[in-house]
């Protein structure tokens, strides 16, 4: 089994991805204290403390490329390029939502950055995101697909129906294992054949299992650089398991008590942000520099937020549009 | 001129009209490009289009159904075929939950315009798990478009609609027809999803009918005019977007409508049609209206067996001479 190690990327990348990660998190942040308010509804999969990943790879990416990734998507959507202010709205149920409030915050999609949906049925979107690698094949777009899943969907069909036919098809996708090391509420080793869910998969589909510190974003950010050129070149597809953690609990209904107090706190002491932040002190970010990031996102994310909060309500006008194509939903004559 | 074809030949024709005028049609199955299909629908078109236009697939519903999903997002118009209707069951969380209601949980960002393909309908002895009309499924799901050809040139004209067509079609053909003929004209045939077709006109009934139904309403309505019926046989076509025009507009003509639904009764599309035309055309009835479908069972494999429980043109005639008394 192999453990990528980094080379490292330039300092404005490194910058650009602390930057990411705060976003992340602080939009995250924001969102369940928003939930608490009684202005999120329904529920939330936050992935605090899962922000390396998502950073890693969105840096990695081409702009026109496509992230698939799963109700605990508010990262990978965000990052990709979806406006904030938008965003947080959709979360709100607001008519300025991404998704004009139909979606919420498991369903979240923004076409124009390539976030091609956050999909809320476990292990739908991985043949999906196998479908549009194959039209990117077809097309000559040199577009890769990528795939984040958590660890729960390696045991579900179409996880191994995709990884199949994206080898057989050879196609531009790389799919991304993020292990928080539960399956909901289940530890995923106690429900798993094997010890790595996704790597320890791989050679069944004649990949390399790969697997890296999720909690690390140079590695994750190489290792994605590494996938998506070799996908992009026709090498094919990838698998690659990131080994994370959230800091919370699966949803809104879950305070995680399920957990040892120390692996939670060798976690917290693993968070991605403030590693980074001394690691990027030592590798020559000025105070200034950092300091800068932070204020910025702070303020950044002050007006994301009351953008939400100000934005109206939708009309109930808006219920029987966009079901079909001429925008409305009309099924007889 | 026109020229008499099989109903599978139809699709393979239709597949190839559509293929040749637009590269981004694509078709993918088990079994659909070396072998032509299992029920011979699709031969010829991977010589003339080539194996990455006409492509098989491994045994994976949900990968071929998260494929053309995936890929009409990203430029294609893609074609999968699901071998049997049956099979539909192993993937449809794809169909109803992702392709159904994409456009609308995305708020019209995202368009599938793709077509799924599959082998529908019993009458040919495969049992419970190989002969299902499952057309019921797709029309109960929001966000999917429902066909079901009766004849040749629908599969044809109604082929080269839903490939067209920006939205997802669910096109159901029928297995007990693949071996029926019928005439297809020259050139270019494209028809218009919801559109219902009068396939016989008379005063006395309207008899509603889809797909391996429409034959047998024909051959009854020809049996009832000995007797002194003369019925009117509408073939739906199109279960979503519904003709419920024409539909109400028989239904005023003759005041007496039948059902004949190949599906098991609960929930049949009839249940439907009769719903919408007793709260509209209440007061053009003459009579009750009456349903004729299989019973509310799964579908037995022996040929006595499954004869018996299909609605056949004796029943057909049966019962609509019963209930005209």
């Amino acid at each position: 089994m192999n453990v990528a190690v980094a080379a490292g990327p330039d300092l404005d990348t490194r910058l650009r991805i602390y930057r990411m990660m705060l976003e992340a998190r602080r939009f995250e942040e924001r969102a369940h204290q928003l939930f608490l308010e009684g202005l999120v509804k329904g529920t939330t999969h936050l992935g605090i403390g899962q922000e390396a990943v998502a950073a890693g790879f969105a840096a990695a990416m081409r702009s026109d490329d496509l992230t698939f990734c799963t109700y605990r998507g508010h990262n990978h959507t965000l990052l990709r390029g979806a406006p904030a202010g938008r965003l947080m709205s959709e979360l709100l149920g607001r008519s300025e939502g991404v998704c004009g409030g139909k979606g919420g915050s498991m369903h979240l999609t923004w076409a124009p950055a390539g976030a091609m949906g956050s999909y809320a049925i476990v292990g739908a979107h991985l043949p999906i995101a196998a479908g549009a690698a194959w039209a990117a094949v077809e097309r000559g777009t040199e577009q890769v697909a990528v795939c984040f899943f958590g660890d729960g969907t390696t045991n579900i069909g179409a996880f191994h129906e995709a990884l199949n036919l994206a080898v057989v098809w050879d196609l531009p996708v790389v799919f991304v294992c993020e292990n928080n090391l539960y399956m909901e509420y289940t530890p995923i080793g106690s429900v798993t054949a094997v010890e790595r869910p996704a790597a320890d998969r791989a050679a069944a589909y004649g990949l390399e299992g790969v697997v890296v510190d999720g909690n690390d974003p140079d590695v994750v950010y190489e290792t994605a650089a590494d996938a998506l050129a070799r996908a992009r070149d026709g090498g094919g597809p990838s698998l690659i398991e990131a080994v994370t953690y959230r800091h919370g609990g699966h949803s809104r209904a879950d305070p995680g008590t399920y957990r040892p107090d120390e692996e939670v706190r060798q976690w917290l002491a693993r968070d991605p942000i403030p590693m980074y932040r001394t690691r990027l002190a030592g590798a020559g970010a000025s105070e200034d520099q950092l300091g800068g990031v932070e204020q910025s996102v702070e303020s950044w994310i002050e007006v994301a937020v009351e953008e939400a909060k100000a934005a109206p309500e939708p009309s109930v006008d808006s219920i029987a549009t966009e079901v079909w194509a001429d925008g409305g939903s009309r099924w007889r004559n | 001129m026109a020229e008499l074809i099989t109903y599978r030949e139809a699709v393979a024709r239709a597949l190839a009209q559509e293929m040749e005028r637009d590269d981004t049609v694509y078709l993918i199955g088990e079994d659909v490009a070396a072998a032509g299909g299992v029920f011979k629908t699709t031969p010829g078109l991977l010589e003339r289009f080539g194996e990455q236009r006409v492509r098989d697939t491994p045994i994976s519903e949900e990968a071929i159904i998260g494929a053309v999903m995936g890929a009409a997002m990203n430029g294609l118009r893609p074609v999968a075929e699901i071998m049997f209707s049956d099979f539909l069951a192993t993937c449809w969380d794809l169909v109803a939950n992702q392709i159904a209601k994409t456009r609308y949980m995305t708020d019209g960002q995202v368009a599938l315009p793709l077509v799924i393909r599959t082998a529908n309908g019993g009458g040919v002895r495969f049992g419970a798990q190989h002969s299902q009309s499952l057309e019921n499924w797709a029309m109960s799901v929001p966000g999917l478009k429902v066909v079901a050809p009766s004849t040749p040139r629908d599969v044809i004209a109604l082929m080269a609609a839903s490939v067209r067509d920006p939205d997802p079609v669910i096109f159901f053909e029928h297995k007990g027809l693949f071996a029926s003929r019928g005439e297809v004209p020259d050139g270019e045939l494209v028809g218009q999803l919801g559109e219902a077709s009068v396939v016989r006109s008379g005063p006395d009934a309207t008899i509603l009918a889809l797909a391996a139904m429409v034959p047998k309403a024909l051959q009854a309505a020809d049996e009832l005019a000995a007797r002194g019926i003369e019925a009117t046989v509408v073939d739906l076509r199109c279960l979503v977007p519904l003709d419920t025009r024409t539909i109400l507009s028989t239904v005023a003509d003759t005041g007496r409508v039948f059902t004949v639904e190949e599906n098991p009764r609960l929930c049949g599309w009839g249940a439907e049609v009769v719903s919408i035309i007793a709260e509209e055309a209440f007061y053009d009835l003459d009579s009750p209206i009456v349903r004729i479908t299989t019973d509310h069972i799964p579908l037995p494999a022996s040929d006595i067996l499954e004869d018996a429980t299909i609605p056949s043109v004796t029943r057909i005639v049966d019962t609509v001479t019963r209930s005209l008394d």
